[in-house]
């Protein structure tokens, strides 16, 4: 029950800022999404045209769109890969240095595929 | 007369399983049942002093206040880590299992070894680190009435140490900070009169204090008191990972950090 010694200050805060800024957009951003996507267009509330591949495309030839899109999905990723590794030490899986190299690893590959895809 | 037979009336008999130990003679520790005559309004409290005064008085555990003030009284009640005073008998079913506190040494029956949670809570440095010290002629600190609703709910604990028995990251590293003594220090960083969140930092931002709490909220679930130690450990992340980044932003700031007031330390 005794704090084990020697304390030593923790570099978490770099992971858990984009986990929690991640946090933050995701639970804003992916609501307003699936509305968008997979409720407003099937059910025929909004034109189905409205979100067309030339249009997106379109939007996304913007430096500033381009920034920001970036910029949320870049938060997402991170968030979901320290999601996934709390995530498997909560479901009692003990190995943490290798869950942690995989689930980053995933997140740093994929943000390498979303600058490839977006720049 | 009729008072009497109200109350025999609302007697319910209930089987109590009591988790027993005694370092000196038992190898492990063993449940004993009694068979305990309740009445309606009583809590667990009240059915282990039954057991303690009728029927065997070699039981031991702690309490004190009987009203939910003092946080002595802590013990696993059918798994839950509950105040027995503060849970009525008449809420639960007819057999009743209790456990010392979880995460905690036994020291005998029901009273756990508190030592670590003491020398943790001790470790958060639980008091104003005040700028500088005044002089009684310099006169007091003043705070304003929002200043106090700032930190206020988190000044409620009163150590029944449920919340080291609900949280799972306890269980997982018995080293861990834990939830009690790090809604503490918050309470001490929120205060308007206290500059020591610098120095608090080197446990509460180590590598055992708040970045071991995933967040999973059983503390805030258990605390008789509604002192939320979850939400107070979020916050610290904030306030840590602001103080991380600046260290490096502004390096010219951290050499004051040697010289951060240690008022009252002993």
């Amino acid at each position: 029950m005794n704090v084990k010694l020697p304390l030593k200050a923790s570099n978490k805060p770099i992971i858990w800022s984009l986990f929690a800024a991640g946090g933050t957009v995701t639970a804003l951003l992916f609501p307003a999404l699936i509305l968008l996507f997979a409720l407003a267009v099937p059910f025929g509330l909004l034109p189905a045209e409205l979100f067309s591949y030339d249009r997106i495309q379109g939007m996304l030839d913007n430096t500033f769109i381009k920034l920001i899109v970036f910029a949320l999905l870049f938060l997402s990723i991170w968030h979901a890969a320290h999601r996934m590794r709390i995530t498997a030490h909560d479901f009692g899986i003990r190995a943490d240095g290798f869950i942690a190299f995989l689930f980053y690893s995933i997140a740093l590959l994929a943000t390498i595929l979303l600058v490839i895809a977006l720049f | 007369m009729s008072d009497v037979k109200t109350s025999q009336k609302s007697v319910r008999q209930v089987e109590i399983e009591i988790l027993r130990y005694n370092p000196d003679t038992d190898e492990k520790p063993y449940f004993q049942t009694y068979q305990v005559p309740c009445q309606e309004e009583w809590v667990i409290l009240d059915a282990v002093n039954y057991i303690k005064d009728n029927l065997d008085r070699s039981l031991s555990y702690r309490w004190s206040c009987h009203m939910a003030v003092c946080g002595s009284c802590g013990m696993m009640v059918n798994g839950e880590p509950t105040l027995s005073c503060h849970a009525f008998v008449r809420d639960m079913p007819d057999k009743i299992t209790i456990e010392p506190l979880e995460n905690f040494p036994i020291a005998r029956d029901l009273i756990v070894d508190m030592d670590g949670f003491v020398e943790k809570l001790s470790s958060v440095k639980p008091y104003i680190n005040a700028a500088e010290e005044k002089t009684v002629e310099q006169g007091t600190y003043q705070q304003l009435p929002e200043q106090l609703q700032l930190y206020k709910q988190y000044t409620q604990c009163i150590n029944c140490m449920l919340c080291y028995s609900a949280c799972p990251q306890m269980a997982l590293n018995d080293g861990f900070v834990g939830p009690a003594a790090l809604a503490l220090a918050h309470r001490y960083n929120l205060d308007s009169r206290d500059k020591g969140r610098e120095v608090r930092e080197d446990v509460v931002a180590s590598n055992a204090g708040i970045w071991e709490c995933s967040f999973v909220g059983a503390c805030s679930e258990v605390c008789p008191k509604h002192v939320d130690p979850a939400a107070a450990i979020q916050q610290t992340k904030i306030a840590a990972t602001g103080d991380y980044f600046k260290k490096f932003l502004m390096p010219w700031k951290n050499a004051q950090k040697g010289q951060a007031p240690e008022g009252g330390d002993q």
